[in-house]
């Protein structure tokens, strides 16, 4: 018995040991350097000020914010529109091509994402694939300059991250029971309707953590903007880089990076809400399919 | 007819996928020192690649990295899926709630943060950072491959060994690490892989005498398209590949 209680024992210190110390300390110091004044040779200094966070009200970071928002969001909802179908013909293969097929989505999404940036530049660079084969089809005369501009980064984004996009939509696509979509078909529901108050609802988990998957990481991650944009617009991830690397204000770094930590935050709570709603949906569900099942 | 065209859209997206990465493989073995035009089949940039000291080191450098961080994050994440599967213990929810946000928080978050506890208490930039900031972020991959294992295992199991006299690290050795090996594996395969590709900590967390290879990739990608980084793209691509397979081989096969 001794022995099993220092087994488990250890599991579970060693486990919160790791988190406290490596994820959960990290995050408070991150939080108090926000709350600190930057020094002159020292990267902060311990004294309180709210200076910080009245910086990120300045047309400059406001702007970085902005055009960083924009982007990922717009690279969401285009994953999100593309993930959605082609996560449902995954889904819907016939079960001995599924493994394979959910197999070629896996491979992107563990690929290097930095190496996916890369491969990228030669296919809409001004010599890559894109234009030489516009070109040669004769649709236009001289390369499309699309490199270093807003849409490149759009298009880095959305091709970095479409892969997180697919993984949960096919998760809560292929749980999801077809007799509830026979049921509603049955009861006079057209596809689209059906679509609309069956389908979507219930796949609703999947559809909101495959945003986050897809927005959160889009808000930092900083090589796509910066090997694929202009020098023009500055984003949240390489602000907050420049901070801590080149200009050496880690508090002001600090802060801007609290605004991702609100945003996760909040994206998890509407998970939550979203899960518990369905959970508690499906269970009705369940109910109504074996009801009819009863029936027949 | 809209099964053909639901079809087509999904080969359209795995051609969108893939055909990047097929160019660049193509690429690496083209002998003409500039990308637009085909000069013939050529290992030149490989070996190259193996001459240039400093992308060597940097290549053994994250292999340790890697390899350390990764049996680290298997040991760590893999007592994590136990502690929240096999004990009812207060505060279990919220260390399950943990390691979820822990895989959602932003990379770069988690780097910043690091560096500024690493700074704090005047630890050296460098191997041992890198370890720790890596091992920080595999493990909740780890832990969330395991239980999903777990969450198809029957618990009798270990109580029918417990009512027959083993000790709970009897039953753990004997029942529980033989049935989530296969998990354990492809956790410790997909560790590796994170901890290879991660540009995003490394960035904060590495020093100044210890490169790592995303980082220097990095630096190389930022020059614009060079014919030895397609071929560096192309040994990194298919590393992966190879990995992630065997992954999913170990978590499919044992299944049945």
């Amino acid at each position: 018995m001794r022995q099993g209680q220092l087994f488990r024992v250890t599991s579970i210190g060693v486990t919160w040991f790791w988190l406290g110390v490596f994820a959960l300390l990290p995050n408070i110091a991150l939080l108090l350097v926000a709350f600190l004044d930057k020094g002159e040779t020292d990267f902060f200094i311990p004294v309180f000020t709210l200076n910080n966070f009245e910086e990120l009200f300045s047309p400059i970071f406001l702007t970085v914010l902005w055009d960083t928002v924009r982007l990922a969001v717009a690279s969401t909802l285009v994953c999100l529109a593309a993930g959605y179908p082609f996560a449902y013909a995954v889904a819907k293969a016939s079960p001995r091509r599924r493994p394979w097929l959910l197999l070629l989505v896996i491979i992107p999404f563990w690929t290097n994402s930095l190496i996916r940036t890369y491969a990228l530049i030669l296919i809409i660079g001004a010599q890559g694939m894109m234009n030489k084969a516009l070109m040669a089809l004769g649709l236009i005369a001289s390369p499309i300059e699309v490199m270093y501009t807003d849409l490149a980064v759009f298009i880095g984004l959305t091709y970095t991250f479409l892969p997180f996009m697919v993984l949960p939509l096919y998760a809560s696509i292929e749980k999801l029971d077809p007799r509830l979509v026979d049921a509603a078909k049955d009861l006079g529901a057209s596809s689209l309707r059906a679509f609309w108050h069956v389908t979507l609802p219930l796949t609703l988990p999947g559809i909101v953590a495959g945003c986050m998957l897809v927005f959160l990481p889009a808000l930092g991650c900083f090589y796509v903007p910066e090997v694929l944009g202009g020098a023009t617009n500055m984003l949240l991830g390489t602000f907050i880089k420049n901070q801590f690397l080149v200009a050496n204000n880690w508090p002001l770094g600090a802060a801007a990076s609290s605004v991702m930590t609100l945003l996760l935050i909040a994206l998890a709570l509407v998970y939550r809400t979203v899960n518990r709603r369905i959970s508690g949906r499906e269970r009705r569900g369940d109910m109504f399919v074996s009801g009819v099942e009863g029936g027949a | 007819m809209l099964r053909v065209v639901r079809r087509c859209y999904m080969w359209l997206t795995y051609a969108f996928f893939y055909v990047p990465l097929l160019v660049v493989f193509v690429y690496s073995f083209n002998s003409n020192k500039y990308t637009t035009a085909w000069g013939g089949f050529s290992l030149r940039w490989y070996k190259l690649l193996l001459d240039n000291t400093a992308i060597m080191d940097a290549a053994l450098n994250s292999l340790l990295v890697a390899v350390s961080s990764a049996t680290m994050a298997t040991l760590v994440g893999g007592l994590a899926a136990l502690s929240v599967k096999r004990y009812r213990f207060s505060g279990r929810n919220s260390m399950y709630a943990g390691l979820l946000m822990l895989t959602l928080s932003p990379d770069i978050v988690m780097g910043i943060s690091l560096l500024i506890l690493f700074i704090a208490c005047k630890v050296e930039l460098g191997f041992f950072t890198l370890f720790i900031a890596h091992t920080t972020l595999c493990t909740p991959f780890v832990a969330l491959t395991v239980l999903a294992r777990l969450a198809e295992f029957d618990e009798h199991l270990i109580e029918a060994a417990r009512d027959l006299g083993a000790s709970e690290a009897g039953a753990f050795r004997h029942i529980l690490l033989p049935l989530t090996a296969p998990a354990v594996a492809a956790g410790w395969l997909l560790s590796f892989t994170l901890s290879m590709d991660d540009v995003l900590i490394s960035t904060f967390v590495t020093g100044p005498s210890f490169e790592v290879l995303p980082v220097k990739i990095y630096s190389m990608v930022k020059l614009g398209v060079k014919p030895d980084v397609n071929a560096l793209s192309a040994i990194m691509f298919v590393l992966t590949l190879v990995l992630v397979l065997t992954a999913q081989a170990m978590l499919q096969g044992k299944k049945k």
